[in-house]
């Protein structure tokens, strides 16, 4: 008769701590995605909210810029507030990815290696929910990718440190660079829109009266955030922010780190 | 009399877990419409065995969709294409003449084929062994009306209680996951007053007995719509909410160690 | 004569009496016996749970592959309880002589008051292990009338009560299984008891994955393997029930008592064509609100709805305006077999009368219908294809349970000591004819709460013997005369049918001379054809693949095999029993109004038969029935 293998088998006979044993669990791995996901869809949006200020003008948007790097004021020394919130974030993302990470690893050998002769029929999975993984990897290239383009300033010789109107034109009015930030915008709304209403299951917090308004919740947030996120590139493509009257560095005052 | 259909069937054959598996293809003809898929599959071996062919091995027992013992995926959905039916209540006129049928086993690592359609799926009692019971041992119990349940608990309970433990949302899940089975099991038994008890010592024990053998869940929803009961997937949010709190609450259980 | 050891004194206190001068077994000691378990029904998963919890050892045996697999799982109505919680009169000396009269006089009395006592037990056992019964708003539990009681005493969950109580017993069972007081051998398939010097000491499974014999010794062993309906073939039992276990023990000196006493359940759905593969059950709570009618013209063409109120035969409230539609599952039945020979059957096939709900719909509403009804008129649509919603439902009565079994005495020990028979496998409670919700009652009765109580009453004396080693040669004899039987089959060259073939002309004999009605001529004749064809099945029957191994047509023929030997044994107690009394109707034995007739002066009494060998007839031996506290009538259901 087969046997199936168990983890007991290798569980280590120490307890880790409490916290760590937790996470060795798949359904808390589950939690920390979710709670690590709403940090980081709390940070896009915001993301997407300041950048709307591209649309006030070079002025607006290399102000608020500054700002950030100026968060706390006199209270904190420049940009340690800023470097606070970078790391909460990282730590986030880096969590969300290795949840995720060993959570798929642990599936395809749960699944095993024979797989249906037959395509599946799939009755409730959405292509959004199926592409989770890639759509997440998309994601990730892109945030290293959108940080070298705007944050390091990697791909440009005219990038200029705190010129963030500036910045965002001369990128994005190359179009295959729009290309790459609507796609990547696109995939990110997808693992959104799974995200946000798999967040609500996964923390438990579901009521089956509500379960039609966290669909509705997830589909309007998805929504909101590929449409302002979508309308930068666009924006620039269509000539709606240009580079008239802006001299390069022109606010430019004592940017930078 | 009934119609008669002629179909085109694939069925996997595989002599044991290890095995190499193939497909049979067979020209089943003169199925009648009024009979079950099993009965289909009944007259096939009939036919096989006046060719000397052994016939296919198949898990059914009472065939009338409440023992758990059958199920086979068919044409990529688990149990077929009838919404809340186990293979055994499926009927021939759902399908039509001509039909071409893929028939597979259930596909996962802690499922091992035994042979042909027939699969091991002693994982679920391991889970149900782990903590899926309460401890009321005979003659302990007190008066059936002693405790008042509210109807609606009791209902819920019940709408929980309803799985067969056929394994079909563990089919059809892309991760082999196995938390609509569980969690119906918790929430049958951890709604009830009778089972608060050993709510969260029976929640920790099942779900990391689960994680043992299966996947994690992604929110397809895939289970649900496989399952023959209907199970729904509210109960995978209030076992993912409960084993949180259970990690919590058995730790400051002064009695545990 | 049979000894039923029933215990002194009045009725209310027999049982009281007998736990008191029962020995025990000390708790230390428990440790120290092996009982094993065949079969994790209600019967066999209560038992070895409560056995366990009590301290012995035990082995659990199914061929499924999990316990909760067992077909007590499919019983769908309810499970009678004396709680009288509806303040309706009902008490237990009320359930006992439901039962008993239910019976048609054909049970033991002292059994039956056993089982309406413990009957409250059993409902708080329930709840307390979280089975999920029906409730009001209140929060208290619901009852239902049911199957022709009066009162409303049982207790439900939803359709799916038989679910319910087996998951209840089967989550117990894991238990026992996590804290290693009980081994679970599942897809294992109990081929032979095993006896040394008169007692039983074991069993031979066949491990069904690998097709080896493995021999098991305990100091007792417990047949819950349930009942023999898959005689007929065609039955509401699930496909792989067999009467393999008990035919076994009764080979090795159980006497087998009543097999001729078989319940035809009136409400199930008809068969369609020849492939049928088995008949299911509607529950017969259905017969609570549906009305039952055939048309009157027998060669009625018109749509049902165009049949004029008055061209309908309500046959069951014309004869018995008093009980109507909810007649015992007996008289129902046989009432609709009449009007179906008389040729006025309904459906393709004629096979049929209808349930017809129009008047429920008409009256509650079809939303309060869905509620009471709902998942079986889903059931009923999903196999015919029709709504019942709108047309009446076509029903037609199949074998769905049997009141006899392996003769045991008060304390379900069998002719063998140390071999028990519980649950629907022996034969004690429900005389000729059991009364609806009673089944699960009766399992989870004589695995709750009699057999932990009676079997330390053998054992005590036993304490120190170790259990027989399986080196021993009656176990190295059975375990070979078992592995010689299994492979005799694939080894034969050039049969011409498979097993099911045989299975299904079997069926055809039993169900025609031994089905709702029999006579001399038919049993007679039956006698004389079941063997014939038990000769050309084991001559001509076609086994394929090896027995090392997953082989279904293996697991099959012995079962079949077996049947052929029992289906004879059925028409003979048939036969000799030439009353007519519940589930058993002689058709020489009627009243005027065509209503069984009893013959209580010759056959108050158990026929249970004893083996003689295989070509030999078996021996009949009488238990006779003593009836001091009810009394004997004519069942009348006008």
């Amino acid at each position: 008769m087969t046997t199936t293998a168990r983890r007991e088998d290798t569980k280590p006979a120490r307890k880790l701590p409490w916290i760590l044993e937790m996470y060795r669990s798949d359904v808390a791995k589950k939690w920390i995605m979710a709670v690590s996901g709403v940090i980081l869809l709390g940070y896009i949006a915001a993301h997407m909210l300041g950048n709307m200020k591209l649309y006030f003008g070079a002025e607006e948007i290399n102000h608020y810029g500054e700002s950030l790097r100026d968060l706390g004021g006199d209270l904190v020394p420049r940009t340690h507030l800023l470097w606070i919130m970078r790391i909460g974030l990282t730590a986030a993302f880096a969590v969300h990815i290795h949840a995720a990470y060993s959570l798929t690893r642990k599936n395809l050998q749960a699944r095993g290696r024979v797989r249906y002769d037959e395509p599946r029929q799939y009755l409730a999975a959405n292509y959004a929910s199926r592409t989770m993984r890639w759509s997440g990897v998309i994601v990730l290239l892109f945030v290293v990718f959108h940080l070298a383009d705007l944050t390091w300033g990697w791909f440009s010789d005219d990038w200029v440190r705190g010129d963030v109107y500036a910045n965002v034109y001369n990128s994005m009015d190359a179009w295959p660079i729009a290309l790459i930030y609507i796609a990547a915008n696109v995939a990110l709304a997808m693992h959104i829109f799974h995200g946000a209403w798999s967040m609500f299951q996964t923390l438990g917090i579901n009521n089956p009266r509500y379960n039609n308004a966290r669909k509705n919740f997830a589909r309007g947030i998805a929504g909101l955030i590929l449409i302002g996120n979508l309308s930068f590139p666009l924006a620039v493509q269509g000539g709606l922010v240009d580079l008239d009257g802006h001299t390069p560095g022109q606010y430019n005052l004592e940017y930078g780190e | 009399m009934s119609k008669m259909l002629n179909l085109k069937l694939k069925i996997w054959r595989q002599n044991g877990p290890h095995a190499q598996g193939s497909f049979l293809e067979v020209d089943a003809h003169d199925i009648p419409e009024d009979a079950s898929f099993l009965e289909m599959l009944d007259v096939v071996n009939e036919r096989l065995i006046a060719d000397d062919v052994e016939p296919v091995t198949f898990g059914h027992d009472c065939r009338e969709g409440i023992c758990g013992t059958c199920g086979v995926m068919i044409n990529g959905q688990a149990h077929g294409p009838e919404k809340g039916t186990a293979t055994c209540q499926l009927h021939m006129r759902k399908f039509n003449d001509g039909d071409e049928i893929v028939i597979e086993p259930w596909q996962a690592t802690s499922f091992p084929i035994l042979k042909d359609l027939m699969v091991d799926r002693r994982a679920f009692d391991r889970i149900v062994e782990a903590g899926g019971y309460i401890s009321a041992p005979t003659g302990t119990a007190p008066d059936a009306n002693e405790i008042p349940i509210p109807k609606e608990v009791a209902d819920t309970s019940m709408d929980a209680a309803a799985c067969i433990g056929c394994g079909a949302c563990v089919a059809a899940c892309p991760n082999s996951a196995a938390q609509l089975f569980t969690s119906a099991k918790l929430h049958h038994l951890n709604t009830l007053p009778q089972g608060q008890p050993e709510r969260w010592k029976r929640t920790e024990a099942m779900v990391e007995t689960m994680e043992d053998f299966f996947g994690s869940c992604t929110n397809h929803g895939e289970c649900h719509e496989a399952c023959p009961k209907e199970i729904s997937l509210d109960f995978i949010a209030f076992m993912n909410k409960d084993y949180v709190k259970s990690k919590i609450k058995n730790r400051s259980l002064a009695s545990k160690r | 004569m049979l000894d039923a050891k029933i215990p002194e004194g009045p009725i209310e206190d027999k049982w009281d009496n007998h736990r008191f001068n029962m020995k025990l077994v000390n708790p230390a000691n428990k440790r120290k016996f092996d009982v094993i378990v065949v079969g994790t029904g209600l019967a066999g998963a209560s038992a070895a749970a409560s056995l366990a919890e009590l301290g012995y050892n035990v082995k659990v045996f199914t061929f499924h592959d999990s316990p909760r697999r067992a077909h007590s799982i499919a019983a769908q109505g309810g499970i009678n309880g004396a709680k009288n919680y509806r303040n309706d009169g009902d008490s237990i000396y009320r359930l006992f002589y439901d039962t008993v009269k239910g019976g048609d006089y054909r049970s033991r009395e002292a059994n039956v008051y056993r089982l309406a006592q413990v009957s409250v037990d059993i409902i708080d056992q329930c709840v307390a292990q979280g089975v999920p019964f029906a409730r009001e708003y209140g929060g208290l539990l619901a009852n239902r009338s049911f199957g022709g009681a009066q009162v409303s005493r049982t207790f439900y969950a939803r359709g799916q009560t038989g679910q319910q109580l087996l998951l209840g017993a089967y989550q117990a069972l894991a238990g026992a299984i996590k804290s290693g007081k009980v081994t679970l051998y599942n897809r294992s398939d109990v081929l032979d008891i095993v006896t040394k010097d008169g007692e039983a000491k074991g069993i031979i499974a066949r491990d069904m994955l690998t097709g080896e014999m493995h021999a098991h010794s305990a100091h007792a062993v417990v047949l819950a393997t349930g009942g023999y309906g898959n005689v007929y073939y065609l039955s509401t039992n699930a496909m792989a029930c067999n009467v393999t276990a008990a035919w076994r023990a009764h080979r090795k000196g159980a006497l087998f008592a009543n097999p001729c006493y078989t319940q035809i359940h009136p409400t199930c759905i008809p068969a369609s064509d020849e492939f049928q593969s088995k008949l299911t059950l509607m529950s017969e709570s259905l017969r609570n609100d549906g009305r039952i009618w055939v048309p009157r013209d027998r060669d009625e063409a018109r749509a049902v709805a165009d049949i004029p109120e008055d061209e309908r035969y309500y046959f069951l409230e014309e004869k018995y305006p008093a009980f109507g539609n909810l007649v015992p599952r007996d008289v129902a039945s046989r009432n609709a077999k009449t009007v179906v020979d008389e040729g006025r059957g309904v459906g393709p096939l004629k096979n049929g009368v209808y349930l017809d709900f129009a008047a429920a719909i008409a009256r509650d509403g079809e939303q309060a219908v869905r509620e009471r009804y709902g998942n079986l008129f889903q059931m009923y649509e999903r196999i015919t294809g029709e709504d019942p919603y709108h047309s009446p439902m076509r029903i037609y009565p199949a074998t769905h349970y049997t009141m006899g079994g392996l003769w045991v005495d008060y304390n379900l020990m069998t002719t063998v000591p140390g071999l028990y028979a519980l649950g629907e496998a022996n034969f004690s409670d429900h005389g000729a004819n059991r009364l609806g919700a009673s089944a699960l009652m009766q399992g989870l009765a004589d695995g709750y709460f009699v057999l932990p109580y009676t079997i330390g009453d053998y054992l005590a004396p036993k304490l120190g013997e170790t259990a027989l080693s399986t080196d021993d040669p009656v176990f190295t004899e059975a375990v070979k005369d078992v592995d010689d039987r299994a492979r005799q089959w694939t080894t034969k060259k050039g049969g011409t049918h498979g097993v099911e073939h045989y299975h299904r002309e079997l069926g055809k004999i039993v169900w025609e001379y031994c089905g709702m009605a029999r006579n001399q001529n038919g049993l007679e004749k039956a006698l004389s054809e079941i063997p014939a064809l038990r000769e050309e099945f084991r001559k001509n029957v076609k086994v394929l693949g090896s027995p090392d191994g997953i082989n279904t047509m293996l697991e099959k023929v012995n079962r079949v095999d077996d049947f052929m030997e029992f289906a004879e044994l059925k028409v003979r107690d048939a036969l000799h029993r030439t009353e007519s009394c519940g589930g058993h109707f002689r058709e020489e034995s009627q009243t005027e109004e065509g209503e069984a007739l009893r013959d209580d002066e010759n056959f108050a009494y158990v026929g249970a038969w004893e083996w003689n060998g295989p070509d030999q007839e078996q021996t009949l031996h009488k238990e006779p029935l003593e009836f001091e506290y009810v009394k004997l009538t004519q069942r009348s259901y006008k």
